[in-house]
């Protein structure tokens, strides 16, 4: 579903991703685990051209991110294109990001009825289901400011599944909320991965890596110290830098 | 509630701090005001003038049809200036903030231009376009389809003076437009865009919006310039309310009374508009962190009841109560 070979990414002098490979296949889960500014967001704003990547390959479903090839030279995409692809990738930000200015149900209609089109019966009626499925049914009509920060969250995850995407991007989901508040959304995320849905989670909540997830990948430095197992590496990591790591966060 | 015996701490009585050095400013403000207002009052009351003193004479002209015409021509030139403004102000922000380097320096230069020369002196400049083009010729090269319009004809005085003040008001507006714009954090036009929402929409939909809370309040205060502003078109001989106070003025030497009368015009028009923008800005503001503001008659009986009491708790914002009504699904 992701494929990476050596991507490589620079804000201005500072190389963030120094040549990642790695693979997704679909309806696995994959976590991504390391320090900060170890470039692991990055990495996952590049999946779905938030960011611009600027070397090496990265491509969703077999189509390269933002460029296109043909014979072997590299066509950027137009801005249409760009959307159309984003719009199949689901993601779900740090801070929600809801937008504050419509209901709950206003953020999981917007886009399908704008972005592809749908009729709004149909966008409210998947919209209710959604929003019953994270367990707000009854937050409806309720505008972000009036839910809680794990609420808040569960609606964005459903803002996400409302584009029915095949692939869905957690960065840090549950890092902004309140330690009480985590277990409901990392719920949701389970129920998901249960249910079959690719994901890539960068996370600090290792207990929901070595559950949840099919492969854990540790990054240091914008590369990738070491990949595997999520019990091996967490139970037994092989590299000092990941045991130093995970030393401070277990 | 907060004590688990049942016993409440009994509630501060305390003697207020007193501000003497208040009562004495308002009252070396208040002398000062009371000299400035008795005096214009008397030199008015001393003015000669046909209708016997000064102020029957601004009973007399308060409500003369001709200023009333004038008053109309000054709003219709107030409504449709700012409706440009508006316009053309929104899209020159967003041009403004556009990747395409042209859209930005077109935006760029008109801003530069239309705010650094003066309203009087684009007013003139339509008014006088004749002297450069004495007809405007728009068509097809190499056929036969031309339209020919005579510059002075296509720009009456009212047009000149509306291309004037909304060309020049636009290049403000976009400016608080942009700062409306800027003030949306991108956090939202990320999560939009990861939608696959496009740029388009991703500006109508999710950052003007919210953009809204920050552009209304300076547009009032904009609006309520360009009402006082739109005198200037009487340089281009706009029959708006100052040009008719002048024509009247001229005629009878009421110089004095007709410019009262005109000041009470514009005040009047004036403290209507900032009690709607009082009223707007409240509405826009509604549910940001610091709750509603209340009105001055609010305020007042506010006053008036809790004279010496401590002030009363600012209303709950209560994010967790079921705020909403219940949905009416299941």
């Amino acid at each position: 579903m992701v494929k990476a070979e050596a991507v490589q990414k620079s804000f201005g002098r500072l190389e963030v991703l120094k040549g990642i490979d790695l693979e997704v296949s679909p309806k696995e889960v994959l976590c991504l685990i390391g320090p900060s500014g170890s470039g692991k967001s990055t990495f996952l704003r590049c999946i779905n051209h938030l960011e611009k990547i600027d070397g090496g390959r990265l491509s969703v479903d077999g189509e390269l991110v933002g460029y296109q090839q043909r014979g072997d030279k590299l066509y950027e995409l137009r801005d249409a294109e760009v959307c159309r692809k984003r719009s199949e990738i689901g993601m779900v930000f740090q801070h929600f990001n809801l937008f504050p200015h419509m209901t709950a149900l206003e953020n999981l209609t917007e886009a399908p009825i704008r972005v592809k089109k749908e009729s709004r019966t149909v966008a409210v009626e998947r919209g209710r289901k959604l929003l019953e499925r994270v367990g707000l049914g009854e937050k409806v009509n309720a505008y972000p400011r009036q839910l809680s920060g794990g609420q808040q969250q569960r609606v964005a995850i459903a803002r996400a599944l409302a584009m029915e995407p095949k692939l869905m991007l957690f960065d840090e989901p549950t890092s902004a909320l309140d330690p009480e508040l985590v277990g409901e959304v990392l719920d949701v995320m389970r129920g998901l991965a249960e249910d079959g849905m690719t994901m890539v989670v960068v996370t600090h909540e290792m207990g929901f890596a070595r559950e949840v997830s099919d492969n854990l990948v540790f990054m240091d430095g914008g590369v990738i110290v070491e990949a595997g197992k999520p019990r091996e590496i967490l139970s037994s990591p092989q590299h000092e830098r990941t045991r130093a790591f995970l030393s401070k966060v277990l | 509630m907060a004590n688990a015996v049942g016993l409440r701490p009994e509630a501060i009585k305390a003697v207020p701090v007193r501000h003497p050095g208040r009562w004495v400013a308002a009252i070396v403000v208040g002398a000062i005001a009371a000299y400035i207002f008795y005096t214009v009052v008397t030199a008015i009351q001393n003015d000669h003038t046909a209708q016997g003193s000064g102020w029957a004479a601004v009973g007399h002209y308060l409500f003369n049809t001709l200023i009333f015409k004038g008053i109309l021509v000054t709003l219709e030139l107030t409504v449709l200036a700012m409706a440009v403004g508006i316009v053309l102000g929104v899209i020159l922000a967003v041009m403004r903030l556009s990747p395409n380097p042209v859209m930005s320096w077109v935006s760029w230069l008109y801003i530069w231009f239309f705010r650094g020369t003066p309203v009087l002196v684009q007013i003139f400049f339509w008014f006088n376009l004749n002297l450069v083009l004495k007809s405007i010729d728009i068509g097809i090269p190499f056929t036969s389809f031309w339209l020919h319009a005579n510059t002075n004809s296509l720009i009456p005085p009212f047009m000149a003076a509306l291309l004037g003040l909304g060309f020049n008001e636009a290049a403000y507006m976009a400016e608080i437009v942009r700062a409306g714009i800027i003030s949306v954090e991108h956090g939202q036009t990320e999560a939009a865009q990861a939608l696959g929402m496009n740029r388009g929409l991703v500006m109508r939909r999710i950052v003007l919006p919210q953009a809204m809370r920050v552009i209304i309040p300076p547009t009032g205060n904009e609006t309520i310039s360009m009402l006082k502003t739109t005198s200037l078109a009487f340089t281009a001989s706009v029959t708006e309310l100052f040009t008719r106070q002048q024509q009247i003025a001229t005629a009878t030497y009421d110089v004095l009374e007709l410019l009262i009368v005109a000041s009470i015009w514009y005040l009047v028009m004036t403290s209507i508009l900032t009690v709607g923008q009082f009223y707007i800005e409240r509405h826009f503001g509604r549910g940001s962190s610091r709750g509603t503001t209340a009105t001055p008659f609010q305020r007042f009986r506010r006053m008036l009841f809790t004279f010496h009491a401590p002030p009363p708790a600012p209303p709950e914002l209560a994010p967790a109560a079921p705020a909403v009504p219940r949905s009416e699904h299941r």
